[in-house]
C-alpha cells in the first residue's frame, strides 16, 4: 500500500469530516431546540456558497469578508423563514416541517438553477493559501489544512458556547425539557430564532469553505445532507459532541475505506449506520434525555 | 396573595376540574389533598400556565395572571418545584440554581441557598441529576428560592423519599415559611401536610369538597385516610 495516497485520504478524509461536522452540528442545534429535522441544511449550506460567489461577483468582497458575512446574510433569510413559516407549525406533526424544508430545499436549488445553471460555478482559493505543502512524499493543498483547522475551531467555539455561558445553558435547559424551562421563567420562543439563525448560519459557514474546493453548484448540497444525515443518526440526535465526534470519524472512516476500494467510502457509512441503529439507536452519544 | 377563582380544567372532553376555588394569604402555606385523579396536579399546572385548556381566574397579589403565558407568570413570582423535581440531567447542579432568572427582591443569594444546603456547593459542579432523590427535592425548592417567587407550588415533595429526608424537608418549608415564603403544597400524606401547613383543602373528582385546619385533621385522620385510598 503506498503510504503518500494513505496519509492523502487521511487528511481528506478530515476535509469531508470537517463539512461533516459543521452541518451536523448546526442540525442537532435546530433539532435540539425547535425539534425541526432541518431537510432545507444542504441547500442552506448551497446558498452560503452561492452567496460568496456574489459577493464576489457583483461587489468585488473577497473570501475573508465572505466568510463572515455570507453566514450573517443567509442567517437573516433563516430568521425569517422561522418567523415567518416554521413557526406555525411547532405542535403540529413533524411531518409538515418534512414537507415545508424539503419544499424549501426544491425552491432554492431550482431558484438557483434558473439563474446560474446546472454546471455551477468556480470560486478562486484565496491567495494566501493557495500553495501546497509537502505530507511526506506528497504535497497538499495548504486550503484544504485550513478547512480542517478552521472547522475545528468553530466547533470548539460553539462547544464553549453551548457549555459555558447563559445562551448554552438555556439551549440545553430547552432541549431537555422545554414546557419545564417555560415555567422556569425562560422564554423559550424567544430563543428559538437565535438557535435556527446560528444553525444555518453553520451551514452557510461551511458552503462558503467548500466553494473553493468544490463547484458552486445549484445541487452541491443535495448528496452531502444525506450523508449528513447518517452522521447526525450516528452521534446521536440532538448531542453536539456526537456530531463533531462522529462527524470527523466517518469522514476518516470512509476516506481510508476507499484506499482498499473506492466504492466502499459511502457505503462504511452507511454499515455503521445500520450497527448504531442495531446496537445503541439512540446513537453513539445520544441519551435518552436529549432524543 | 395567590386566589384562583371558578377554575375549571380539562383533557379533551373530560372536565379534570369544576369551579375550583381558594386562596393563599401572604406567608400562608396550604395543602391540596385528595386521592390520585383528585385534579391536585391539574391545578398546580393550571396556576402555572402550563395546562391551556382552563377557564376561570387567577391572581397574584391582586395581579390577574389569566392569560399570561408560563415564562411571564414567573417573573411575576411563581415558583414551580414538579412532581417529578424537573432536574437537569444536562446542566450541573450550580447550572440549575442560576437558570430560572431572579424576579423579586426577597431571592436568596446563592451563598445563602450553599449555606442552607451544604451538599449543593459539595456537588455543585455534577449533573443535576447525579443527585440522590432528596437532594434533588431539596435542589429544586432551593432553585424556587434562588429565583425568589413570591409563591411557591410544590407538588407532592414527600414522594419517594425516605422518612429521614420527609423530616429535612418538613424542617426545609418551615424554613421557608418563616422567611414569609407564601407557599401551595400538594400533598398524599397527611402528618406531613399537618406538620407543615396552616390549612387544607380536599379535592374530590375535581372539585373542592371541603376545607379544613389542622385540629380537624388530626381529628378525623382515619376518616380521611381511608377517603384518600392509604
Amino acid at each position: 500500500m503506498d503510504l503518500g495516497y494513505v496519509s492523502v485520504q487521511l487528511f481528506n478524509g478530515l476535509v469531508n469530516g470537517a463539512f461533516y461536522a459543521l452541518l451536523s452540528l448546526g442540525l442537532a442545534i435546530i433539532f435540539g431546540v425547535l425539534r425541526v429535522v432541518n431537510f432545507a441544511h444542504g441547500a442552506v449550506y448551497m446558498l452560503g456558497a452561492f452567496a460568496a460567489y456574489l459577493l464576489l461577483q457583483q461587489f468585488g468582497i473577497g473570501f475573508w469578508p465572505a466568510l463572515v458575512l455570507a453566514p450573517i446574510g443567509v442567517a437573516l433569510l433563516g430568521i425569517v423563514v422561522e418567523r415567518l413559516l416554521l413557526r406555525r407549525l411547532y405542535g403540529l406533526d413533524p411531518l409538515y416541517n418534512f414537507l415545508l424544508t424539503f419544499g424549501l430545499t426544491l425552491f432554492l436549488q431550482d431558484a438557483m438553477r434558473l439563474r446560474f445553471g446546472i454546471q455551477g460555478q468556480p470560486y478562486p482559493t484565496p491567495d494566501e493559501l493557495a500553495a501546497s505543502v509537502a505530507l511526506g512524499p506528497v504535497s497538499y493543498p495548504v486550503y484544504r489544512l485550513f478547512v480542517i483547522a478552521f472547522s475545528l475551531l468553530v466547533c470548539v467555539v460553539t462547544w464553549y458556547v453551548i457549555e459555558r455561558t447563559r445562551l448554552g445553558m438555556v439551549v440545553r435547559a430547552a432541549t431537555e425539557r422545554a414546557e419545564l424551562t417555560r415555567a422556569l421563567g425562560i422564554d423559550v420562543d424567544r430563543w428559538v430564532t437565535a438557535v435556527f439563525a446560528i444553525g444555518v448560519a453553520l451551514a452557510a459557514l461551511a458552503g462558503v469553505l467548500a466553494a473553493p474546493m468544490r463547484n458552486v453548484a445549484p445541487l452541491m448540497g443535495s448528496e452531502l445532507i444525506i450523508l449528513t444525515f447518517a452522521v447526525v443518526v450516528i452521534g446521536g440526535l440532538g448531542s453536539i459532541v456526537g456530531a463533531v465526534t462522529a462527524g470527523f470519524l466517518i469522514g476518516v472512516l470512509a476516506s481510508l475505506g476507499a484506499v482498499f476500494n473506492p466504492a466502499f467510502e459511502n457505503v462504511i457509512v452507511f454499515a455503521l449506520m445500520a450497527v448504531v441503529l442495531l446496537l445503541r439507536p439512540a446513537g453513539l452519544f445520544g441519551s435518552r434525555e436529549a432524543a | 396573595m395567590l386566589e384562583v377563582q371558578n377554575l375549571t380544567a380539562w383533557y379533551g372532553q373530560a372536565h379534570a376540574l369544576r369551579e375550583v376555588s381558594f386562596e393563599v394569604k401572604e406567608g400562608e402555606l396550604i395543602t391540596l389533598v385528595g386521592r390520585n385523579g383528585a385534579g391536585k396536579s391539574t391545578t398546580l399546572r393550571c396556576v402555572m400556565g402550563l395546562h391551556p385548556q382552563m377557564s376561570g381566574r387567577i391572581r397574584l397579589g391582586g395581579r390577574d395572571l389569566t392569560g399570561l403565558e408560563a415564562h411571564e407568570r414567573a417573573h411575576a413570582g411563581l415558583g414551580y418545584v414538579p412532581d417529578d423535581r424537573g432536574i437537569y440531567a444536562t446542566l450541573t447542579v450550580e447550572e440549575n440554581l442560576m437558570l430560572p432568572p431572579q424576579v423579586g427582591t426577597t431571592h436568596w443569594p446563592l451563598e445563602r441557598v450553599y449555606k442552607a444546603f451544604p451538599v449543593l456547593r459539595e456537588r455543585r459542579r455534577h449533573p443535576g441529576t447525579k443527585l440522590s432523590g432528596g437532594e434533588q427535592q431539596a435542589l429544586s425548592i432551593a432553585r424556587a428560592l434562588r429565583m425568589g417567587a413570591k409563591v411557591v407550588l410544590l407538588d407532592e415533595p414527600t414522594e419517594g423519599l425516605a422518612p429521614v429526608l420527609v423530616q429535612q424537608l418538613r424542617d426545609i418549608l418551615l424554613e421557608a415559611k418563616h422567611d414569609g415564603l407564601t407557599m401551595l403544597l400538594v400533598e398524599q400524606n397527611l402528618r406531613f401536610a399537618m406538620a407543615v401547613a396552616d390549612r387544607h383543602y380536599l379535592l374530590a373528582e375535581g372539585t373542592v369538597v371541603q376545607t379544613f385546619g389542622n385540629a380537624e385533621i388530626a381529628a378525623r385522620e382515619h376518616e380521611l385516610l381511608r377517603h384518600l385510598g392509604v
